[in-house]
């Protein structure tokens, strides 16, 4: 009997959408393990960087993640956020490395205007030196291509030259699911394995995998000013302004990347299901609703991906 | 919009059918960009921020309503801000499934956009302005996506409200495009009037297209054959990724994702190089141990016997095997600014296997407009399509990429520069 008929006898699993992403993304995750010398996947404690641990764990699954987690710390996360870090990494039995902008300040590599100047934008030069200081070949990270304009064009294999640049201009072409992760010393590629993911399919993800996540992300009461259109957190880096008035609200955050920058959503959503369906009917987009530095202009995210951002 | 209440009421109740992947293409002004965007408003994956924007650069422009077509950036938006002009891919969802758009311009780089999109491509879907019927960009749209294996493509007979809905302008349009493609082999060639601008057959039926009785874009898009579905028709290929080595005695394992056929536990299966028999022991899938894996799932594959495989090896239908190719007659697409000359040492990348390669011939030149092969003079440029003949170093175990994609694509990577030069498929 051929193992088509054979097969047409065995109940078939019914492959969801989420099934497919996830072993999209297993797949890539196995080909850097494949083609790459010394990668490193770069983990915040952040949603889109629990979900590509989930998924690096099941891929590897018996095995232990072939690389180390890297995380390049601001100086200006949520504490809770480092805990959860911290307490993940540990739980997987994973080598955590962290480097910090406030030592690429003290290098004098990042300068800012202030103290409390947002470090999202120092990040990458922070990123780029830790690549350079422990020769990484490829840095994996959850961006995705729905969140934003010049995202929607980078490829899942995404080259860097030696200064760390991305060159939107000259990409390697990308067909099927044949990867080039080819690189001379000193170049490294940026992986996106959830590259195909949308906001709503990340938290899917995580309420059908049950994956943990820093409770700022589910609702809970905050101090809050109304800026600009966005609820910004009230904290010692980001003191409310003259004339603002502090309100307490139920918020989550959507995102969670430096603290000088990121807004939080009203919203009661308590679990991940309950995020699933508020995101199903959510009218901004993520970076929209929440990140300061990206209302600036419609080209910021291409700019500051060109200079090494994730 | 009750579409987007069935999303919400799905979403949640999770009644689908996977993922779509089709790759929209068209000549400039057809409308291909009103259409992505209307699919995208239409289904709600468009947001309040998003909209905000699209009616501020709606105004700037001096439209009178909302432009659509500005949601994707539109080539002439893309030029102004200086965002390459490349392949964008995009991404909304309705009750049955979640589609994935390669939105591919149709200008400069024009070649290795369509093959980059058509690549991962389920379907085509075609846009053709009822107006001017079939253009020298929709032939080379469908000839390409043909080359890149699509089987199935749809063409949507656009701006039929400046043709006053008219049936004999459609049914115009679709035997000039028949007549065209008829010869190109598609397994399924269908045709819809519409209107993107007015949203007239794309998600909704709309009032005045009352002649035309077949179903809607979306509803066509939403019941359509998908390539998993399709792959897990072919013969059985399990290229190895990885080799799990676990401590404490569980079994070695092979990691990949099976690219074509079904894994059953217990089943013959051929190990190639070298084509050694033995038998499936067990399928681990990621939640855990499975008896069945179809084309598409990542899995960990764990054999009877004992045998020396790594990443690069092939596990095979046994009855069905894959053949050992030396050497390889295959089309091309270049794609690199530097000349293809006959002899460069190259390196191909077929499944997750590599070999040294040189393109010993070209030997014929497509002209994708007139389908004609000339004899090619000189070295090929960028964007040329080619028939070549390969020598490899080390054997590659493939198929007719007509057969099975996963096993009948390669790409050619420049070992100097490590760029990605050219795509090939195995005839």
């Amino acid at each position: 009997m051929s193992a088509a008929a054979i097969a047409s006898r065995v109940a078939r699993p019914v492959r969801t959408h989420l099934d497919w992403l996830e072993s999209e993304a297993i797949h890539i995750l196995r080909e850097v393990a494949g083609q790459c010398q010394n990668p490193a996947l770069l983990f915040s404690g952040g949603k889109d960087s629990s979900v590509l641990l989930r998924l690096a764990e099941k891929a590897f699954r018996p095995g232990r993640i072939p690389f180390p987690l890297l995380h390049i710390d601001t100086g200006h996360n949520f504490p809770e956020v480092l805990e959860f870090r911290d307490r993940r990494a540990e739980g997987l039995g994973a080598r955590l490395v962290v480097r910090s902008v406030e030592e690429s300040i003290r290098r004098g590599t990042v300068r800012l205007r202030s103290q409390s100047d947002s470090r999202n934008a120092a990040q990458s030069v922070t990123l780029l030196e830790a690549i350079a200081e422990l020769s990484f070949d490829a840095a994996i990270g959850g961006a995705r291509r729905d969140e934003e304009k010049a995202r929607a064009k980078e490829r899942v294999f995404s080259f860097r030259d030696e200064f760390g640049q991305w060159n939107p201009r000259d990409q390697r072409p990308e067909l099927w699911s044949l990867y080039n992760a080819r690189v001379r010393p000193g170049e490294h590629v940026r992986v996106f394995p959830i590259s195909n993911w949308t906001e709503l399919e990340v938290w899917q993800y995580i309420a059908r995998e049950g994956i943990e996540l820093p409770s700022l992300y589910f609702a809970h009461r905050r101090p809050v000013v109304r800026r600009h259109g966005l609820l910004v957190p009230v904290t010692p880096l980001t003191p409310p302004r003259a004339g603002e008035a502090v309100e307490e609200l139920s918020v989550r955050f959507r995102t969670v990347g430096d603290i000088s920058c990121t807004c939080p959503v009203e919203s009661t959503a308590g679990d991940a299901e309950a995020v699933v369906a508020e995101t199903v009917s959510v009218r901004l987009t993520e970076r929209g609703a929440t990140r300061m530095d990206d209302q600036t202009s419609e080209v910021s995210m291409e700019r500051r991906k060109r200079e090494g951002y994730f | 919009m009750s579409l987007a209440g069935d999303l919400e009421r799905s979403v949640l109740a999770g009644a689908e059918r996977g993922v779509l992947r089709f790759v929209a293409a068209g000549s400039v002004d057809d409308g291909k960009s009103t259409l992505i965007g209307r699919l995208l408003y239409d289904s709600r994956a468009i947001l309040e921020d998003q909209l905000a924007a699209l009616e501020r650069a709606s105004l700037r422009r001096g439209a009178a309503g909302i432009d659509l077509s500005l949601l994707t950036d539109g080539l002439e938006a893309e030029r102004e801000q200086g965002i390459t002009i490349d392949v964008a891919y995009r991404y909304f969802a309705t009750p049955r499934r979640k589609f994935i758009i390669a939105d591919t311009p149709g200008h400069e780089q024009y070649t290795r956009n369509m093959a980059t999109g058509a690549s991962t491509a389920d379907a085509l879907v075609l846009l053709v302005d009822a107006r001017k019927g079939v253009v020298t960009q929709t032939r080379r749209h469908l000839v390409l996506a043909q080359m890149l294996g699509i089987r199935r493509a749809i063409a949507f007979v656009n701006k039929m409200d400046l043709v006053g809905y008219a049936q004999d302008a459609y049914e115009r349009a679709v035997e000039e495009m028949r007549s065209f493609a008829a010869p190109l082999g598609f397994e399924t060639l269908e045709a819809m009037p519409g209107s993107a601008l007015r949203g007239d057959m794309v998600a909704a039926r709309g009032g005045s297209l009352g002649w035309f009785t077949g179903p809607t874009l979306l509803e066509r898009l939403e019941t359509l054959e998908s390539g998993a579905e399709e792959a897990a028709a072919g013969p059985m290929r399990f290229p190895v990724q990885l080799v799990s080595r676990p401590h404490g005695g569980a079994a070695r394992g092979y990691m990949g994702r099976l690219e074509s056929g079904f894994l059953l536990a217990g089943e013959e299966v051929a190990v190639y190089p070298g084509g050694r028999r033995t038998r499936i022991r067990g399928i681990r899938g990621v939640a855990g141990e499975r008896e069945i894996a179809v084309a598409g799932d990542s899995v960990t594959v764990v054999l009877a016997d004992d045998l020396d495989i790594g990443r690069g090896d092939l596990i095979a239908d046994a009855g069905a095997p894959p053949r050992e190719a030396r050497s390889l007659d295959a089309m091309l697409v270049w794609f690199d600014a530097e000349p293809l000359r006959p002899g460069t040492r190259l390196l191909a990348q077929h499944a997750s296997r590599r070999a040294p390669a040189c393109v010993s011939e070209i030997v014929a030149r497509l002209d994708v407009n007139t389908l004609q092969e000339r004899s090619p003079d000189g070295p090929a440029s960028a964007n040329d399509i080619l028939r070549v003949r390969l020598s490899l170093q080390a054997p590659l175990f493939v198929d007719s990429y007509r057969d099975v994609r996963a096993t009948g694509a390669f790409i050619l990577i420049d070992e100097a520069t490590n760029r990605t030069v050219g795509a090939g498929m195995v005839s």
